[in-house]
């Protein structure tokens, strides 16, 4: 069962490689075009140190920004899923924040905080990550049953003996499915931060310079590293699902 | 003659919606003798389930009083216990958990052991031995019913409220459940009152039948039951028990304006 589990990805991925190895190998085209699988490997050991620097970088300031969108994003939807007052004043603002392009903020907000780096990553992750953090809890605590609010209520607990013993838990599964689109949403707005801000740091700087030195393969290097994070960090979330909300998991009959 | 435990005189409430206010409770008396056990029918959204919450103490009345052992109702008191048609079990508790929840809320002399032995009595009461350490989501519809109501007796409440609370299982399973629930009042005693859409459950179950008239509701006519011992199931088919059914279904046919009478102008 655990070889399976662990065998059927690492098949999958080897099956992808291997694939792309041969899409260019086939139309012969330069590294210039799309790089190769065989190209990566250089591009690794030659920047090695680079990489783990600037990976780090990425990885913090992506989860900063994961964790105040994760707080900003269960408050408000604490809020409008309590108040149906305050439901319908803040979701038209959220959705037309939602809907602008982040790419368009981001050099707004580089420009405004000028060179302070790591405030405007974190900055630009959160407010791409938070939205569906905040709607999924305020849907989850809107959609509460009356019963089990009842069954509280009646015996004279408060609102937030409810909140603490049925609402929140039982909005879990909710927020953890929204989490894991938020983690890569994050890393989404930590690189175009990094790429865009000027001597910016992270991933998305050893990209930009990539970009500017000609070095393709370093491009493509980047690009699977982001993925690597990308698919540790959903894991994480995965990991901590199971152990907090494990319970809404059905084990098939 | 008892004082009542539960006495509701002369209530009216009403609904506010769009189209102003809709009247759901229009003089409405009910009165409980203490270990009684009243089941209340009516036709759909007569406002059975606003008699709960009223009971509760979750919502007062526009006018009326409700009374509770002497005490008017203005606010919940954990001398109630709920259960309702869905069985609202908690997911991520054990069933044992879950049965001692209101524990949690409502002030209790009992030590932590003593708190699970009881839970753990109530379970074996109601044929749910064993169980004790599984999520609700391994239990049938049937057995989740059943540890509702061990929840929503184990802080030993005065006023057991049942909002139809058998509604949404299987015939057979529904009379096993029947039969459960009498052999839990002949341990635990208690008041009920009993929101039901099932004539037979409410002259096997209850030893008064309250029937309300259609939106606004009020009461229409009360049946009594006389009880000596808990019934079988073939008491059901006696010519008795089909005298009753018949009085009780002419009686939903007036509430639901499709037979004429004189109390109720149709």
């Amino acid at each position: 069962m655990t070889l399976r589990k662990i065998a059927v990805p690492v098949i999958a991925m080897v099956v992808f490689l291997a694939l792309w190895e041969l899409l260019v190998w086939v139309n012969g085209w330069p590294n210039y075009i799309m790089a190769a699988p065989s190209d990566l490997p250089a591009a690794y050991s030659r920047y090695w140190e680079l990489f783990l620097v600037m990976g780090w970088q990425t990885l913090w300031r992506t989860v900063v920004g994961l964790l105040i969108a994760v707080a900003f994003g269960i408050f408000v939807g604490m809020v409008m899923g309590f108040s149906r007052t305050m439901r319908d004043a803040l979701y038209p603002l959220l959705v037309g924040f939602n809907a602008i392009p982040k790419a368009t903020v981001v050099p707004i907000v580089a420009l405004l905080f000028v060179g302070a780096h790591d405030f405007n990553t974190i900055l630009i992750a959160f407010m791409i990550s938070f939205f569906p953090i905040a709607v999924s809890v305020s849907i989850g605590l809107s959609t509460l049953e009356p019963e089990y609010r009842d069954i509280l209520r009646s015996l004279g607990a408060s609102q937030a003996t409810v909140f603490w013993k049925i609402a929140l838990p039982k909005t879990l599964p909710e927020f953890f499915g929204a989490l894991k689109v938020a983690v890569t949403l994050a890393f989404i707005g930590t690189n175009l931060m990094e790429i865009v801000s000027p001597h910016g740091r992270g991933l998305g700087a050893l990209f930009d310079s990539g970009k500017t030195n000609s070095d393709y393969p370093l491009m493509f290097a980047v690009l699977i590293a982001l993925a690597f994070m990308g698919i540790v960090l959903y894991y994480v979330v995965v990991a901590l699902e199971k152990i907090f909300a494990g319970w809404a998991e059905r084990q098939p009959t | 003659m008892t004082k009542p435990l539960i006495h509701i005189t002369d209530v009216h409430h009403a609904y506010a919606t769009d189209a102003g206010p809709l009247p759901v409770l229009d003089g409405l008396n009910v009165s409980v003798p203490e270990g009684g056990f009243v089941a209340v029918v009516g036709p759909s959204g007569c406002g059975k389930s606003t008699l709960t919450r009223l009971i509760a103490g979750l919502m007062k009345p526009d006018r009326g009083e409700v009374w509770l052992h002497g005490e008017r109702v203005q606010s919940p008191r954990s001398t109630v216990g709920m259960a309702f048609q869905n069985p609202v079990l908690l997911e991520w508790r054990t069933i044992l958990k879950n049965v001692m929840l209101p524990l949690e809320i409502v002030p209790t002399k009992m030590s932590k052991t003593e708190q699970e032995q009881r839970a753990l009595h109530l379970l074996d009461l109601v044929g749910l031995k064993g169980f004790e350490d599984k999520r609700p989501s391994e239990l049938s519809g049937g057995m989740r019913q059943r540890a509702s109501l061990c929840r929503s007796l184990i802080h030993k409440p005065e006023v057991l409220i049942l909002d139809e609370p058998f509604g949404a299982l299987d015939a057979f399973t529904r009379e096993d459940l029947w039969q459960t629930m009498h052999s839990l009042k002949a341990e635990e005693p208690f008041t009920g009152v009993l929101i039901t859409h099932d004539l037979r459950e409410s002259i096997f179950l209850a030893d008064q039948v309250v029937v309300l008239s259609g939106r606004p509701a009020k009461t229409q006519y009360v049946m009594n039951i006389p009880r000596n011992g808990p019934p079988e199931l073939d008491d059901l088919y006696t010519p008795e028990a089909a005298d009753r059914l018949n009085i009780l279904r002419h009686q939903i046919e007036i509430a639901q304006g499709r037979a004429p009478s004189e109390e109720v102008g149709a």
